[in-house]
């Protein structure tokens, strides 16, 4: 088929995403980190001194932790410009009305409103590094359904946040989760109690404003025995001359018999360093469900992670990545087996287009004991030009003899008779290459709730028009 | 007087260098059925993919006039909207499409307008009641999984929803068992008809005894070197492809 001009991917990104406010922040913190730094922002949220200190503690270990060298280039991060706490607004609204009207302009371009209206169950909206608009539908809060943004949280519910805070994610587990915990603001606090069926995905949308602004939000989510969640973060991000950096920590407990599904779907704009510290402890007989589409970023460092701790209990990732021009995906799953029949299952959906790289870095570890544990990893790559590279890095790290571990990887690109056997029904060579990738996807997008399966096809239809190998 | 609706002229095809049509001639008018016949390797596929554009063959001779417009220079999707269409003989699998899914893009693609999800339902299920195609059916992914016989019907299906001027069916009849040929038969016998021109290329008379060509023509080593009605798919049926690979040589 002919090559047709190629465009920059995301073209109309700014126009379509990329509206920026104008106004100023009511505080902003100098760029660059320090203890007066971290200690003003403990300050500013009225914090108690053990967080106070946590912070602290943990700002000494991102110092003292080298950078990764595997995965993706991280050299272009400056952390001495990077403003580590912005906050637009002093005080929680949940009424709509009370929206700061700059803000609210934004949030309608996203559509956030309009969203709530069809079925959401609460919307936390992030904006900037503190969450200005919440909304919880009564009928959870009466159910003792806690959703909250991570600061109201700690200030309302200090026993219980201080008992699971960083248990799932030590501050000192790696750098990027040390500068999370020194630094974090907002994210989404969810406690579900025992036997409470939460039927509605819980929604938050993040998004990024500021210059230079690293984002840190911390979301922790716990789900008492035999009750259930879906929780679902969308994503998009303004566009910026400089880099930005987004570094978050999301911490999951699942108790026995209880599920949760995290459904991810992030667009960040295509300067955006997105290091991200996803984890859950799935106890006897639970759920744990990654759901997790990776489409915007600079570069995306990504590896979900469930730790099957005890009996029955079982892992599940769906992922999704396209890396378009400038862009790399490095992302994966770890699947933990530390109990007997323990099961996972990985399915990664890659597409690399434009000179963009995808990688799927992935573990399965079983621990001695792990019997009868049951892995199965499989991951598909969609290479659309001879520009761009897919790679996958499974290690396996199998010390029990007694499991069942299966891995398949195929790497493919778009034949010539699919796009003619759709061309001959109408289809432009554009409209024929999307459909193929869309229906690539399919497996992952058929998991996503509607509104979001629709937005994501959209996504991916502004990334391929332009350009076809 | 009118223009023919699809005529091929003097048309030579190469693939990497080798010829493999070398001069086919036809006419097909609205109406008509036309059954292609010939052997192994004479190049009946070929024709076919190069009458819809793809982009493996180079013709280096010749002219394909649709309502006497040449579609040579124009690609496959261009070619579709101006109303031809080709049943795949090996249709390709699109993995995670539904077919449903598929029919719309290509119902709105080729006709430029969507039809409301409600119009497209029903037309859907009628079509698919006439080729006895179960409903569930729609809920699959093209091709993927799909039985020889399946595969044949669901591009009769399109056939069905895209209603083309010019319909080219290669081999729309092989591996299928007798009760899917009768219905698939029937399909085309319905969906022909005084607007539509039909090119039903097969290897044998069997499908002939449900679909009633208007005229039988034999392409032999890349070359139309008879043509003729029923009789002559009878004759070949009964004497074998080798009467032909004599009389060509003689
Ligand atoms: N891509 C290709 N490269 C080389 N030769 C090709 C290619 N495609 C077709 N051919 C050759 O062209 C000739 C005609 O093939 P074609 O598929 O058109 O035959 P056919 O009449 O449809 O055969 P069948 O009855 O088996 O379907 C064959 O000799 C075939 O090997
Ligand atoms: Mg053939």
């Amino acid at each position: 088929m002919a090559k047709k001009a190629v465009e920059a991917p995301q073209a109309d990104y700014a126009q379509k995403y990329g509206f920026r406010d104008s106004e100023k922040p009511l505080f902003q913190a100098r760029p660059g980190l320090s203890p007066e730094v971290v200690k003003e922002i403990s300050g500013m949220k009225e914090e108690p001194a053990w967080m106070r200190d946590l912070r602290l503690r943990a700002l000494e270990v991102f110092r003292k932790k080298p950078l990764p060298t595997w995965g993706g280039d991280l050299s272009g991060i400056n952390f001495d410009e990077i403003y580590y706490y912005v906050k637009p607004t002093d005080r929680q609204v949940r009424d709509w009305d009370n929206v700061p009207q700059y803000i609210k302009r934004t949030f309608d371009k996203l559509g956030v409103p309009q969203a709530e209206r069809e079925f959401l169950a609460g919307v936390g909206a992030q904006y900037d590094s503190e969450v200005v608009y919440h909304n919880l539908r009564e009928e959870l809060a009466k159910q003792g359904v806690l959703f909250l943004d991570t600061d109201t949280a700690l200030r309302e519910h200090p026993e219980l946040f201080r008992e699971y805070f960083g248990t799932v994610v030590p501050l000192a587990d790696n750098k990027f989760a040390a500068l999370n915990s020194a630094v974090w603001s907002g994210g989404s606090f969810i406690y579900v109690p025992e036997g409470v069926q939460v039927d509605v995905p819980l929604q938050a949308y993040f998004r990024i404003n500021a210059e230079k602004l690293g984002q840190f939000e911390r979301t922790l989510i716990i789900a008492e025995p035999g009750s259930y969640l879906h929780y679902v973060e969308g994503c998009t991000a303004p566009i910026y001359s400089a880099d930005s950096l987004h570094a978050a920590v999301v911490e999951v407990i699942i108790k026995p018999g209880a599920r949760v599904r995290y459904t991810t779907i992030q667009n960040w704009s295509t300067n955006v360093y997105n290091l991200v510290t996803k984890r859950a402890v799935a106890y006897q007989d639970s759920i744990m469900e990654w759901v997790d589409g990776n489409l915007g970023s600079k570069l995306n460092m990504k590896y979900p992670a469930v730790f099957l701790m005890e009996p029955g209990a079982h892992g599940e990732m769906l992922s999704l990545a396209f890396a378009g021009k400038g862009q790399h995906q490095d992302a994966g799953a770890k699947m933990v087996h530390a109990a007997p029949h323990t099961s996972s299952v990985v399915v990664s959906k890659s597409i690399s287009k434009d000179g963009g790289r995808s990688s799927y870095r992935g573990l399965v570890k079983a621990y001695p004991g792990s019997v009868g544990a049951k892995a199965s990893v499989r991951c598909d790559a969609l290479v659309l030009d001879d520009d761009s590279r897919s790679d996958t890095y499974p290690y396996m790290e199998i010390e029990e003899e007694q499991v069942s571990i299966g891995h398949e990887a195929t790497v493919s690109k778009i034949a010539a008779e699919q796009l003619f056997y759709l061309m001959s029904r109408g289809l432009s060579e554009t409209e024929a290459a999307t459909l193929v990738v869309s229906g690539f996807i399919e497996p992952v997008v058929k998991e996503l709730p509607m509104e979001y399966a629709v937005e994501l096809n959209r996504l991916i239809q502004l990334q391929m028009e332009g350009a076809v190998g | 007087m009118p223009k023919p609706l699809f005529v091929i002229e003097d048309l030579h095809v190469s693939v990497e260098g080798k010829e493999i049509l070398k001069g086919v001639n036809l006419t097909v008018e609205r109406g008509e059925v036309h059954a292609l016949m010939g052997p192994n390797g004479s190049g009946k596929s070929t024709l076919a993919h190069t009458l819809m554009g793809h982009p493996r063959f180079q013709i280096t001779q010749g002219r394909v006039l649709l309502k006497g417009k040449d579609v040579l220079s124009l690609p496959p999707d261009e070619r579709a909207r101006q109303g031809m269409f080709l049943a795949f003989q090996y249709p390709v699998e699109i993995p995670g499409v539904k077919v449903r899914h598929f029919l719309r893009m290509a119902l709105k693609a080729s006709k430029g307008e969507e039809p409301s999800v409600t119009e497209f339902r029903k037309q859907l299920f009628e079509k698919m009641a006439l080729l006895e195609m179960n409903r569930s059916f729609s809920e699959r992914y093209v091709n993927e999984g799909f039985s020889g016989g399946e595969k044949k019907r669901n591009e009769i299906l399109q056939l069905a929803m895209l209603e083309p001027e010019m319909a080219v069916l290669d081999e729309a009849d092989s591996g299928l068992d007798i009760d899917a040929l009768r219905s698939v038969a029937n399909g085309i016998n319905k969906l022909a008809g005084p607007h539509m021109g039909m090119l039903l290329i097969t290897h044998y008379q069997r499908i002939l005894n449900y679909v009633d060509p208007h005229f039988v023509h034999v392409l032999f080593d890349g070359r139309i070197v008879r043509s003729g009605g029923m009789e002559l798919a009878q004759e070949l049926e009964a004497k074998g492809y080798e009467w032909i690979a004599g009389e060509a040589v003689a």
